[in-house]
């Protein structure tokens, strides 16, 4: 029974059937071998850290400062610390302001400015992380920041000036993911809310964010995540030491983890490449680690939230 | 205490009390969030004026011939910044040769073809390429991935396509072709999760409507989802355009950083973001400093153009559909 006229190009019987399947079988082919690359690529970089790394991590590399120019040994205690404050400074600065931000766009802004903004935290997100890194230098390491003299910062790298620069990095992280969470608390709440006669400041802080507190965790951790291992916003701003040892004080520059790495790669000593091995392992584990919580408890309040 | 009650007979517990904090727990909220939305907007001014401000010795010195000039001499005071934009064009533009089809191959899989069980693994797994940090990829770049394209990527490319400029010159352990492999994998995570973001909102009457026709699964894909999602997929590809760009830290570990332009993907080479890393330390007079703010003053320029391009048709297209 042959339709007249008009052949349909795609019936089974038609032309070129045995063509057309092949075609279909290697493009099935091709798409699942792009799949099983990239997934290789990540298995392959997480275990040659791992193998080659694994080795020169013990305790006195957990515990040790690192050790005078010439000598061998010594750890990264320093970095360790260092890291832990600078990740604290910007968490500390930009986790607030990105949540106000978020309850700004999504519960009293109008429409129009409230786009203005998650574009511009875009577009931030979208700024190369180094200069970020030149932004802070020339504001903070080479210029100066007073703020009714109560804050004075300014005429050298510190550990305020890194932190500043990794929670640039770390705002709309933090703020777009608080968006998207904030879109999932279902109106009806919010209606019946105000139709009760509560006032919007107690809508947002007894019934809003409390409804969407996991995902807003959620995104500060993948944020944390972010920055933990962000080395260009440092580069400029909390990379030159002026003594050997733990530095707990963010008026001066601090020692980390990822400025760390990058100087130890540059290295041409073999024992340096070790210990940069040895560090990133232990930046991965951490970064790894906190996108696996963050995801976890990602599911879990969506779950709550949609139930 | 039965007057009490009669004066307010109807008052539960949720009705408007005119308490102090009501009254000042409205505005104050309103305006602390409105004071944070402003600083975060700010901020991206405040970059951009502070960059071209602490640029300004260079900018005036040299002009917009800069852009063209390709030297970098820090003992003649001679700088330009041709070198590094025609690295970082090449590099970005390499790199997204390979992730574009890479990542759209990749959403394909776990739209269509992979397991249903499988789908979400895969995807976080995928996703998570994103989540090393840089410093770590250049690292590997460095010790893992040099070593191999110069004893074997490389001299088996040159053997085969060595004709070709690109594949011509000898390996080399940095060069463009590593740099190009560290943004493939840093652009691939991003560009592959909008893109199957964009796929997965192809209207499920259309593919069956395919189907019907006796379609096989590539040819519904090549008319239904790929001409669907087209626009999407370009903003996802300028979004990872944006990232391979603007990455400094893993370039400047493997590129070799030289000021060459050479047609060899083998060569050393350097771009904009990659220059200003390798110079952190090493800037000694003011004039150079300013030098490598410039720099950083056109890579902000090039990336908040191609990110603007990128979000609008992103936008676009899922507020279309949304």
């Amino acid at each position: 029974m042959e339709a007249a006229g008009v052949s349909n190009p795609l019936t089974r019987s038609g032309p070129g059937h045995g063509r057309r399947k092949a075609t279909n079988k290697v493009m099935e082919v091709v798409a699942t071998v792009a799949t099983v690359i990239a997934v290789a690529v990540l298995a392959i970089v997480i275990v040659s850290v791992f193998i080659k790394g694994v080795g020169a991590i013990n305790i006195d590399f957990l515990t040790h400062v690192p050790a005078p120019f010439g000598q061998t040994g010594g750890g990264i205690a320093d970095a360790i610390v260092g890291s832990l404050i600078l990740v604290a400074i910007s968490s500390v600065i930009a986790i607030p302001i990105g949540i106000l931000i978020a309850i700004y766009t999504n519960e009293f802004a109008p429409p129009r400015i409230s786009s203005i903004v998650r574009f511009a935290l875009d577009i931030l997100n979208g700024v190369p992380t180094i200069v970020t890194g030149i932004f802070v230098f020339g504001i903070i390491v080479v210029g100066h920041i007073d703020i009714f003299g109560i804050i004075k910062l300014g005429g050298a790298q510190s550990g305020w000036a890194g932190g500043i620069g990794l929670a640039i990095v770390m705002l709309p992280i933090v703020a777009r993911s608080a968006q998207e969470v904030l879109l999932l608390v279902p109106r009806a709440l919010h209606e019946a809310a105000l139709a009760l006669g509560l006032r919007r400041w107690r809508i947002v802080t007894r019934i809003v964010v409390p409804t969407a507190i996991g995902g807003m965790i959620t995104g500060a951790v993948l944020g944390v995540a972010r920055v933990a291992g962000e080395t260009a916003p440092l580069l400029f701003t909390s990379s030159i030491f002026s003594e050997l040892g733990i530095t707990t004080n963010p008026s001066q520059a601090l020692p980390n983890i990822p400025v760390k790495i990058f100087e130890l790669s540059e290295s041409p000593a073999p024992s340096d490449h070790q210990a940069a091995w040895a560090a990133a392992l232990l930046l991965i584990l951490f970064v790894l680690a906190l996108n696996i919580v963050a995801r976890t408890f990602h599911e879990r309040s969506r779950r709550r939230i949609r139930a | 205490m039965s007057t009490a009650s009669a004066a307010e007979p109807a008052r539960g517990p949720l009705q408007p009390a005119k308490k102090l904090a009501d009254r000042i727990g409205d505005p104050l909220l309103k305006w602390l969030c409105a004071l944070a939305a402003f600083i975060g907007v700010a901020v991206i001014l405040w970059i951009a004026y502070t960059v071209f401000d602490k640029a300004s010795p260079a900018i005036s010195k040299f002009g917009l011939g800069f852009i063209g000039t390709t030297s970098w001499n820090p003992q003649t005071l001679k700088f330009g910044a041709g070198d590094w934009i025609f690295g970082t064009i090449v590099s970005a533009l390499v790199a997204l040769l390979i992730a574009a089809p890479t990542s759209v191959a990749i959403a394909l899989y776990l739209t269509e073809l992979a397991p249903r069980a499988l789908r979400r693994p895969v995807a976080i797994l995928v996703e998570l390429l994103a989540a090393i940090p840089s410093v770590i990829l250049g690292l590997w770049g460095i010790i893992v991935l040099g070593p191999f394209l110069n004893n074997h990527l490389e001299p088996a490319l040159h053997s085969v396509l060595g004709w070709i400029p690109l594949f011509g010159g000898s390996p080399s352990p940095y060069g463009m072709l590593n740099a190009a492999l560290i943004l493939t994998i840093m652009a691939v995570p991003i560009i592959s999760a909008i893109t199957r973001e964009v796929f997965e909102t192809t209207p499920v009457d259309l593919k069956e409507g395919a189907y019907a026709l006796g379609a096989t699964r590539w040819e519904m894909v090549k008319m239904v989802i790929l001409p669907y999602a087209r626009p999407g997929v370009v903003g996802a590809v300028m979004l990872g355009l944006g990232r391979a760009l603007g990455e400094a830290i893993a370039v400047t570990q493997v590129i070799g950083n030289l000021g060459e332009i050479k047609a060899s993907l083998f060569a050393p080479a350097g771009t904009l973001a990659a220059q200003i890393a390798n110079e952190y330390q090493g800037a000694t007079s003011s004039l150079q400093i300013a030098s490598l703010v410039y720099l950083a003053a056109i890579l902000l320029v090039i990336s908040l153009l191609v990110n603007i391009a990128a979000r609008m048709i992103v936008r676009r297209v899922t507020v279309q559909r949304a």
